[in-house]
């Protein structure tokens, strides 16, 4: 009888500990691991040697726009922002954000300011200058922690985001969520699967031999099955990218980074 | 591509005479190697950097040619004596009128 | 032999069949893939002009596994004095899989001090791609490295 008791009490613990393991979502119950540690040897000490990270280049393309004035009478970045350095300092880390009522990428914020404050138009995605100041004021938060948290203003794109995420799309019908939650570090023909956290970017992507943004990449990935891709600059974009970055707080950021 | 780009060079400034000191040069350069097709399914023509030179206070010290089968942002590592103060001078040449130049000083004790 | 004056569908349908699979035979056949290391052995024989290839003091260093053949670093070094009566005047670097079978050539001199050059290149595909020096005394000597060169997951849609 006490045998009997004893059993089932176990079986009954065993039950509610598996429980909880799945109830728990994957994301606490198994770290982050920034897809730089899936890279060989050669790639990591690509990212991390600026003698030989070709993203630095765009990051002296960046420096020059930085001072540069879009007319004679129009402000440089430089002339509100003063030293990159300094005034850029972890910026890259909170974004996206909404500003003024509007969820705002970084890509999204540099065009804001080139529109309203230097009255120059808009750097068109993936177009060599607006990757240039991207990767200069990314580096700026080289190191530092993602810091996009969850607040009353973003709650609803947050959430619209995590949709995103977890929603399936596309002829091979799979969500995100499947590739890079439930089976991240498994692999996929040749390739380990990656958690996909946007902490490197603009990356130097070899598949592309060039720099690109994280909606670039975004895009790959809805191609990849066969989904139709989310518009650049779009706001089903910058949810996406809020909910990426959220899942991925406290990540060092690793910008410009090499990925393959 | 446009006829010049920014290079990076990256070696010692200081050096002790005889020393053999690492040199590396990179261009920034798509090196369109010619096999690519547009999404029309046109060729994109070739567009790659030839030839990489070195001169050390006006001596050629090393030569590189360049083939499309190199990498776009391409990297050379090579080594040289430190043999006395002065100038390196790194040039670039490639198609379509391309060229690039670097220059970097050394102290050799 | 006089074909017959018709020829049912069906027997048509056979022989497009028996054709096509001559055709994908072909494609699949080793002589195509072996055409570019033939292009291989030529522009090695170009650098040679048929001189005798010995093996061994050159060393060639690629990743065995490549995540992306856009972008690979590859060494490769040469075991020499690099004294004035003894050095490696020129390293020819060729790719038995690539389009085009000429990497890179280096030239060095006794100032160079080592031998030993590294450089990002393109491979097509799995391969083996070799490294050639030519020695001031007018002697070649040859070292290879082999390696899998797999693809990036979810590319650009073209």
């Amino acid at each position: 009888m006490k045998k009997k008791a004893a059993l089932s009490a176990i079986f009954f613990l065993c039950a509610l500990l598996t429980t909880l393991c799945f109830a728990a979502s994957p994301m606490t119950s198994h770290q982050q691991q920034s897809s730089y540690e899936l890279m060989s040897a050669e790639n990591k000490a690509m990212q991390d040697d600026i003698s030989l990270n070709p993203a630095m280049f765009w990051v002296g393309d960046g420096e020059s726009l930085w001072q540069a004035k879009g007319s004679p009478n129009t402000k440089s970045c430089a002339s509100c922002h003063g030293d990159v350095k300094k005034s850029m300092r972890g910026v890259a880390t909170q974004f996206p954000k909404v500003i003024k009522g509007k969820l705002q990428t970084l890509e999204g914020q540099i065009n804001q300011c080139r529109e309203v404050r230097q009255e120059a138009p808009k750097l068109a995605y993936e177009s060599k200058d607006l990757l240039a100041l991207t990767a200069l004021i990314a580096l700026q938060s080289k190191g530092m922690p993602i810091s996009v948290k969850e607040t009353p203003t973003n709650k609803k794109d947050l959430k619209q985001g995590q949709e995103f995420f977890n929603q399936r799309m596309g002829q091979l019908n799979l969500s995100c969520a499947q590739c890079h939650e439930e089976r991240a570090g498994l692999r996929l023909g040749g390739s380990l699967i990656p958690q996909g956290h946007p902490n490197a970017y603009p990356i130097y992507r070899l598949e592309w031999q060039t720099l690109g943004s994280v909606q670039r990449r975004l895009r790959n990935c809805m191609s990849g099955v066969r989904a139709q891709q989310f518009e650049y600059g779009s706001s089903e974009m910058a949810q996406l990218e809020l909910y990426l970055m959220w899942r991925a707080r406290g990540m060092p950021m690793e910008s410009p980074g090499v990925r393959p | 591509m446009s006829k010049t780009s920014r290079t990076s060079v990256t070696m010692p400034a200081q050096a002790k005479k005889g020393a053999i000191i690492e040199i590396r040069a990179i261009a920034q350069h798509d090196m369109e190697s010619g096999f690519r097709y547009t999404e029309g399914g046109k060729i994109i023509p070739r567009d790659i950097i030839r030839v990489f030179t070195c001169s050390y206070n006006n001596a050629e010290i090393f030569k590189a040619d360049f083939y499309p089968g190199i990498g776009a942002n391409p990297l050379i590592i090579f080594t040289t004596i430190a043999t006395e103060s002065g100038m390196l001078e790194f040039k670039w040449v490639g198609d379509d009128g391309y060229e690039a130049s670097n220059q970097a000083r050394i102290t050799v004790t | 032999m006089n074909p017959p004056k018709t020829i049912n569908r069906r027997q048509w349908l056979l022989r497009i069949q028996q054709i096509g699979m001559i055709a994908v035979g072909v494609c699949l056949s080793p002589l195509t893939v072996f055409a570019k290391k033939e292009e291989a052995d030529s522009a090695i024989k170009q650098i040679t002009g048929g001189a005798p290839i010995r093996d061994g003091r050159v060393t060639l260093v690629i990743p065995p596994l490549v995540e992306n053949g856009n972008l690979v670093v590859l060494n490769v070094s040469v075991d020499s004095p690099m004294t004035a009566n003894n050095y490696v005047k020129v390293i020819h670097v060729i790719a038995e899989g690539n389009p085009l079978p000429q990497i890179f050539a280096a030239y060095l001199s006794p100032r160079s001090g080592t031998a030993n050059i590294t450089t990002r290149v393109r491979l097509a595909d799995s391969q083996r791609v070799w490294a050639i020096a030519q020695m001031s005394d007018g002697s070649f000597w040859q070292g290879y490295a082999e390696t899998l060169v797999t693809l990036s997951a979810c590319t650009e849609m073209v």
